[in-house]
């Protein structure tokens, strides 16, 4: 049985000026220990798609479909049933470690608290437990920066407490939502290799969210490319970086500069992302797309396997494409 | 060769810092955001600027156009030193240089439309333009940085990151600068609008023999664009060179290290790739390190790395660094 | 086909009518119930201060001598007699003295405010754009004139230069606009950080126009809000001092002034003269806080 089963999983907002459809029926599943990338542009729903699996969409946000982890419903489900998956199950880390710590608690009494509440721990066993944790996420004299506040952290250090943090359950799955997009590279070469060390010692099923292709080539060995809402290509990485099958992933590979090879014009896809209040009907690609016919403005052709293990949605076939 | 279109000679900034509790007379402490920075440019010529941040780049860039105080030279082509000038006097280079910025929506006044926008240094440098004349150099700018003409009379807010930036840029050439400082000009765009922007400021800059300081913290985006780089590190240079030699032998270990952190969108280059760790956070700026302010985190750091201050040496690749030399893969221990 | 390029072509040439932020929160105003409601039952109260004089056949300082001091027998609102809303205990037409009121009240809220936008945006936007030193001494100026009670300012002045409604207006402008300018100042300092206004200094806009055409503009938002909060603050102001006897002289009045005698005569049995002073006041403030919420929440739409 998978991990984690997501069917037909839709996420709608209610806004003033109209409903936005930001994930259109995306269908994943994960194994336990696999590493899966989502990669996608800002609008893309990426980020919603997590919310909605940990239930965590804004108030005007409706989430519609399945999803299954360890064979549970969670999707909208009562507090009762949620809450324990959230502490014991699933992890999040977000981009910005501050908006998930409280900024006037020690980092001591918001990881202790955790364990305690969760784990029924006491205090002192709590705290020497987030030490052990703080020591394996690399942070140098964890035992007395323990009682230190967050913001007398640096931010690629927050972001190791904020890993720690999540990790202290020991979680099945940790979903990682573009946890270095706000540091500089050389910290988030730190914090990658920290995270694949950790992923392959605790074993635990990792959803990398990121808009940086390099970052999945590194990490994940399952990736899914998500534009407006939808699932484009879903492959494993090798074959993906090799030989990208839909008209898009092809065209962000080519607009990307590389530091390891000599510079050529970019090419650059033209136009701008759609604008989800008003979906286009068919393929969300289609307006920008050197390949659309007339058939992708009305209708998108359903994920479907083309090779072993790899799926594309796209109404051309991959020949059409060369 | 010709002139050198701007000569920067040991550019220092600095900040008073004032923390809490301090009474208004106690000397406030010095933060030293550029720290004696020189470099040429020349004309129709992209310098890259990379650092990672907190390592000056932006307030290098501010201060070469005035909008922060700052001490040493900066010598326009016609040998003017542009520090010290009065704001009268420099009124006639702000027209030579122009400069783009991060943020797209950020830097465009909400309550201005697009025409108003883009007309206004124009309307600052040549008060004696009529309406129609101004009109028409502003519809005629649109189009060549690929906005519609007939958007001029839009707001900022109805239209995405990337035409943003467009606008911005469309901004800063009315008035035919010779310069144009591009600060993380793609840092707010996704990847496709991103290579969008670049292509423009590269055709433009081809176009209109612009010289341009493009200054980002993605290394990649730096080596597609720049004929020279620099690299930045607390306020200090740690080396410039050419493009491709800079990050085909790179020479300082910091350079070397930065280069090595950059992940790869190619699955077998990343797995074969060799990383230097840089372990450790940045110096605080109001304490930085003696001698080479890198010497912290650095894998080659000797006892003289901490007495002396490593000068900028060399002719068309110069470090500073007492010990430069190409990556040595024992050097780094496995991780 | 040739019909439609030639379309397309005319289509490009004409300018694109663009949104302007104020269209926007005109919209997101027009949407909230609440905000239009107070808006219109505002207009009402406006409109019945300008022309319901006409409304009736009495001044407000006719004095009928046969009713006066039996307003308790004869003076109650009737439609027959002409006093809609009864008389007062000096024999007056109560309702030509409510119009003449809300005359007064209104301007005092309106002068207040009026005043506390134009130097107080000013003073504050000069005041953070400039910064260093003289933002010290300007804001320290302020500080000052906060710390005066200013309650006991204007009375003072009232005692001093005689009971007169324009000194009064002076008392409120005077420091009606300290608090507006220490906002308008605080969002200066924000808005001097960004991108744009470094943009505008570094082509060499004069700071004049700068402060002008990009830091008031984009400042107004929150005076726009601020000001509506101030009306009924400047009401509310003037009424009590005219409760306290200070305010405007006989025959002219306004809500507190009215408010001040009804009180003292409610136990003979007069509840009119109360209940309509106190109605007008109260759907004022009312109509006035629901428009301010709907402006705030049009003009800062992130903040919600």
């Amino acid at each position: 049985m998978a991990l984690l089963d997501v069917k037909d999983l839709r996420v709608a907002f209610k806004t003033a000026d109209g409903v936005v459809n930001a994930v259109n029926g995306i269908n994943l599943s994960l194994q336990r220990g696999q590493t899966l990338g989502i990669v996608g542009e800002s609008g893309s729903g990426k980020s919603q798609l997590a919310f909605a699996i940990m239930g965590l969409l804004a108030r005007n946000g409706t989430a519609t479909g399945s999803v299954a982890f360890d064979g549970l419903q969670i999707l909208n489900a009562r507090a009762e049933v949620i809450n324990p998956i959230r502490a014991n199950g699933i992890a999040m880390i977000f981009q910005d470690p501050m908006t998930s710590m409280n900024p006037y608690l020690r980092v001591s009494d918001q990881m202790a608290e955790v364990l305690v509440h969760h784990k029924g721990m006491s205090m002192t066993d709590a705290v020497a437990e987030c030490v052990r944790m703080l020591d394996a996420v690399r942070i140098p004299d964890a035992k007395s920066r323990v009682r230190l506040y967050p913001h007398e952290f640096s931010g690629g250090m927050r972001q190791r407490v904020m890993i720690a943090m999540a990790l202290l359950c020991k979680p099945d799955l940790l979903i990682a939502d573009e946890p270095t997009t706000a540091l500089d590279v050389t910290v988030q070469a730190q914090i990658m290799r920290l995270l694949r060390d950790l992923q392959r010692d605790l074993g635990m099923a990792t959803i990398l969210i990121t808009h940086d292709l390099g970052v999945v080539a590194g990490f994940c060995e399952e990736v899914i490319v998500m534009y407006g809402g939808q699932v484009m290509e879903q492959s494993p990485v090798d074959p993906l970086f090799a030989a990208p099958s839909h008209p898009y992933t092809r065209g962000l590979l080519r607009a990307i500069p590389r530091v390891d090879q000599l510079g050529e014009e970019l090419a650059s896809i033209p136009g701008t992302p759609p604008n989800m209040m008003r979906a286009p009907k068919g393929c969300p690609f289609a307006p920008r797309c050197e390949a659309a016919v007339a058939a992708c403005t009305d209708q998108l052709n359903a994920l479907t396997e083309f090779a072993p293990s790899r799926k594309r949605a796209c109404n051309r076939t991959v020949e059409e494409l060369e | 060769m010709s002139a050198p279109l701007l000569q920067v000679e040991d550019l220092h900034v600095s900040f008073d810092i004032r923390r809490e509790g301090d009474m208004p007379w106690t000397k406030p402490l010095k933060l030293h955001a550029v720290n004696g920075v020189s470099f040429t440019l020349n004309p129709g010529e992209t310098l890259g600027i990379v650092g990672e941040s907190g390592c000056g780049k932006s307030t290098l860039a501010r201060a070469l156009i005035q909008l922060v105080p700052a001490a040493g030279k900066v010598v326009w082509q016609d040998g003017t030193n542009l520090l010290g000038l009065s704001p009268h006097e420099m009124l006639k280079y702000r027209r030579e240089v122009q400069m783009v910025f991060q943020d797209p929506l950020a830097s465009l006044n909400p309550r201005m439309t697009v025409g108003q926008i883009i007309a206004e240094p124009l309307t600052t440098h040549h008060p004696g333009l009529s309406k129609d004349e101004v009109k028409a150099r502003v519809q005629a700018m649109m189009e060549k940085v690929g906005l519609l003409a007939n958007q001029i009379n839009r707001y900022p807010h109805e239209f995405s990151g990337g035409q943003c930036q467009r606008i911005g840029i469309a901004r800063a050439l009315i008035v035919e600068p010779k310069l144009l400082i591009c600060d993380e000009p793609v840092s707010a765009l996704d990847v496709s609008i991103q290579a969008q922007v670049i292509n423009l400021l590269m055709k433009l800059q081809r176009e209109l023999g612009l010289a341009m300081i493009f200054i980002a913290h993605d290394l990649s985006v730096v080596k597609h664009i720049s004929d020279r780089v620099m690299v930045l590190y607390l306020g200090r240079a740690m080396e410039i060179a050419g493009s491709a030699d800079l990050y085909g032998k790179p020479d300082h270990p910091y350079t070397q290290a930065l280069l090595s952190s950059v992940p790869i969108p190619d699955p077998a280059a990343e797995r074969a790739k060799v990383t230097i760790p840089l372990d450790g956070d940045l110096p605080s700026p109001l304490a930085p390190p003696s001698g080479c302010v890198f010497r912290t985190r650095c894998l080659r750091a000797a006892p003289r790395c901490a007495a002396d201050v490593p000068p900028l040496l060399g002719g068309n690749h110069q470090v500073a660094c007492h010990f430069p030399g190409p990556l040595m893969a024992q050097a780094v221990p496995a991780a | 086909m040739f019909m439609k390029e030639e379309a397309a072509v005319r289509l490009a040439d004409i300018a694109v009518k663009g949104r302007s932020p104020w269209a926007d929160a005109r919209a997101r105003f027009a949407r909230n119930k609440g905000a239009m409601v107070g808006l219109f039952v505002l207009s009402l109260i406006c409109l019945f201060a300008a022309f319901g004089s006409h409304l009736t056949e009495f001044t407000y300082d006719y004095v009928d001598f046969g009713l006066m001091g039996e307003a308790a027998e004869k003076g109650a609102p009737s439609w027959s007699s002409g006093h809609y809303f009864g008389t007062d205990d000096g024999g007056r037409d109560f309702f030509a003295r409510v119009v003449q009121a809300s005359q007064i009240s209104l301007a005092a809220g309106l002068i207040g405010s009026a005043v506390a936008v134009i130097i107080g945006t000013l003073y504050g936007a000069i005041s953070g754009f400039v910064g260093g030193r003289t933002d010290q001494v300007m804001m320290r100026i302020v500080d000052i004139l906060l710390s005066v009670p200013f309650m006991f300012v204007i009375i003072l002045l009232l005692v001093m230069f005689g009971r007169s409604i324009w000194m009064l207006f002076l008392g409120i402008g005077m420091f009606s606009w300290l608090d507006m300018s220490r906002i308008v100042r605080g969002q200066t300092l924000s808005l001097k950080r960004r991108e744009f206004i470094e943009a505008a200094h570094a082509t060499g806009v004069s700071s004049g126009r700068i402060i002008l055409r990009h830091i008031v503009p984009n400042l107004m938002g929150v005076v726009v809000v601020y000001a509506s909060l101030l009306v009924p603050i400047m009401i509310m102001t003037e009424s009590f001092i005219s409760f306290l006897g200070l305010g405007v002289q006989a025959p002219l009045t306004s809500w507190g002034a009215l408010l001040s005698e009804g009180a003292s005569q409610m136990r003979y049995g007069t509840l009119w003269l109360l209940l309509f002073p106190l109605g007008f006041f109260v759907t004022t403030m009312f109509c006035m806080s629901f428009i301010g919420d709907g402006l705030r929440d049009a003009l800062d739409p992130k903040d919600r």
